[in-house]
């Protein structure tokens, strides 16, 4: 009998633990939130969005930063997102299961698992010196975009997956070819899936640093970016820029605040809009 | 003549694998590239004295280029985080499948995705400014930027995905493994640690490697609050200046084509190498995993 209550006893202590495990998790995000929240909310107003930075850095707002993050995140995805779904559509509609099938596989795992600062360095090779773009929104841009392709090859990829083969056989059935098939059935039907999985890179791409440390940015703009072989401001490079120049550490730390949490917000804004997305897509299917 | 080109569709599948091979060759041509740039620092300083070297001093008239203490740090503020995430990861994972009801597991997962995506630079700037002072106060320190600083947040970092690589792994095991643990009349904690974790256990590896790889690749984070300072220490409480800390921040100093940006290079290759085996021998692990499955549910059936 006391040896069934211990068990019992043990059962209960080994579950409450792993719930608490999740609490810790859930609380610890909840306490970063709340101390950003509240100390960015003293700092951001409308002036504190949409002017240019004055005083070196130590007044005016962070609009060159905000639009200098959203243009590299565009510029990721015009690059990334073509090659991306070619590569998923050939992995999951045409390549047989086998040694070249697996090795890419590998590649696109192992491209996913680079650390982002030697993307930078490698950047910094090929694009900003072999290629001569210098740090540019471009080379930013290009860097960021092969950061990103793993993962829209790999989200497409699920995507294509979970159409189902009655799908593909309905449409040959009926004459199609495989390529009209793949254009005119299984992208449309996988495309809500898709869209979640370039909305989650677009995220990525908006709150990297390392990659465009020595690729793009640049701490202090009195104008906007002209074109795309001008530097350009971004967000998470600010917020390092600020807290490690030191001139003005009061100041400096305010607008850090401040721009912590636009970045955060504009991330987690993007990540649940594709939460979003994939749930309704998943309410909606019918098959 | 070009219309029946066109019609035949032989041309699509070879153009299609082209861009899939583009991962590979990206892939190669960063190694190329890494290789290339570091080679010239070979060329001048000794590998020996890089690899078993105690100092890195790359400004000094007579530079020093020892890695020692830069891997050490790597590894210190990695091992931390570790014994952080584990047990977090791991025990959300049971908890998400077998504890939770579905109305809780729907909602955590999200919250787990929204954590995912907190920017490193955000993570690095709450390590300044929240966490460094506490741990100042805590441990009477002169200053809060340290491995274990590091260590924490980066743990938070890892979490997401190794909780919901472990969560697949252990929601993956076979239900007919689960009926017959309990039908010998283990309770459902006997069941998960008797029977379940040791068939999830490839999946649960797998998780903690990727973490790893995650972790020892992490930049933001390590140069912004793990101090900074290249000594081979072993104590959480010392400022540490990590692999990754050490490319970004000297990367803005080094003079072009000096053996100092060359060094960067060399670091950056060194880092590439261990990540790569990292990943590889994770999905190694993974293919033997999902093909055991396949072997079991095969013998089921005869």
């Amino acid at each position: 009998m006391l040896k069934r209550n211990a068990r019992q006893l043990k059962e209960k202590v080994m579950f409450s633990l792993s719930g608490a495990s999740m609490v810790v998790v859930v609380g610890f995000l909840g306490l970063i939130i709340a101390f950003l929240v509240s100390k960015g909310a003293e700092v951001i107003n409308w002036e504190f969005l949409t002017e240019m930075p004055r005083q070196a850095m130590s007044e005016g707002g962070i609009y060159p930063a905000i639009i200098g993050t959203l243009l590299l995140a565009l510029g990721a995805i015009i690059f990334a997102v073509p090659l991306g779904i070619l590569a998923a559509i050939y992995l999951s509609e045409y390549a047989a299961e086998g040694r070249l099938k697996r090795w890419i596989r590998i590649g696109v795992n192992a491209l996913a698992g680079v650390p982002s600062v030697v993307f930078g360095l490698f950047g910094l090779a090929i694009f900003v010196i072999l290629f001569g773009f210098g740090a540019s929104l471009l080379s930013g841009s290009l860097t960021l975009g092969l950061l990103i392709l793993p993962l829209i090859i790999r989200s497409t990829e699920e995507a294509l997956k979970t159409v189902p083969n009655s799908f593909r056989e309905a449409s040959l059935g009926l004459g199609a070819t495989k390529w009209q098939t793949i254009r005119k059935v299984v992208l449309p039907t996988a495309l809500p899936n898709i869209l979640t999985g370039i909305i989650l890179a677009v995220g990525r791409a908006a709150g990297e640093t390392a990659p465009i440390l020595f690729t793009a940015t640049v701490f202090f703009m009195k104008r906007m970016p002209e074109g795309i072989m001008s530097k350009v401001m971004a967000l998470p490079y600010h917020i390092y820029a600020l807290m490690s120049e030191g001139i003005y550490p009061e100041k400096h730390t305010a607008i850090a605040y401040g721009t912590a949490l636009v970045l955060l917000g504009l991330v987690s804004l993007i990540n649940l809009t594709a939460i979003i997305l994939r749930t309704r897509a998943r309410k909606r299917k019918k098959w | 003549m070009s219309k029946r080109f066109f019609k035949s569709e032989k041309p699509i599948k070879g153009a299609l694998a082209i861009f899939a091979l583009l991962s590979l060759i990206f892939l190669a041509g960063i190694l190329v590239t890494l290789l290339a740039q570091a080679l010239p620092f070979l060329g001048e300083y000794p590998l020996g004295d890089f690899l078993t070297g105690e100092s890195w001093r790359p400004t000094m008239e007579e530079p020093m280029f020892g890695m020692l203490p830069l891997l050490l740090s790597s590894l210190l503020v990695t091992a931390i985080a570790l014994v952080i995430a584990i047990p977090l990861s791991l025990g959300t994972a049971i908890f998400l499948a077998e504890v939770a009801p579905p109305w809780l597991r729907e909602t955590v997962k999200p919250i787990i995705e929204l954590l995912a995506g907190i920017p490193s630079v955000v993570f690095g700037f709450i390590g300044m400014v929240m966490i460094a002072p506490f741990l100042k106060d805590l441990f009477d320190l002169p200053v809060g930027l340290t491995a274990l600083n590091a260590g924490i947040i980066l743990a938070f970092m890892a979490y997401p995905t190794m909780a919901s690589l472990a969560e697949d792994a252990i929601s993956s095991v076979p239900s007919d493994l689960r009926e017959a643990s309990l039908a010998l009349g283990s309770n459902r904690w006997e069941m998960m640690s008797r029977a379940v974790l040791p068939a999830a256990r490839n999946g649960i590896f797998q998780a903690i490697l990727l973490g790893f790889g995650r972790i020892i690749g992490e930049t933001m984070v390590v140069l912004m609050v793990a101090g900074g300072a290249a000594q081979m220490t072993i104590n959480p409480l010392k400022p540490v200046r990590p692999i990754t800390a050490t490319i970004a921040a000297e990367q803005g100093e080094a003079v072009a084509g000096s053996l100092h940006l060359h060094s960067l290079f060399m670091l950056a290759l060194l880092l590439f190498i261990i990540t790569l085996a990292f990943n590889v021998l994770a999905e190694g692990i993974k293919q033997r995993n999902d093909l055991s499955f396949k072997r079991n549910k095969k013998g089921a059936t005869l």
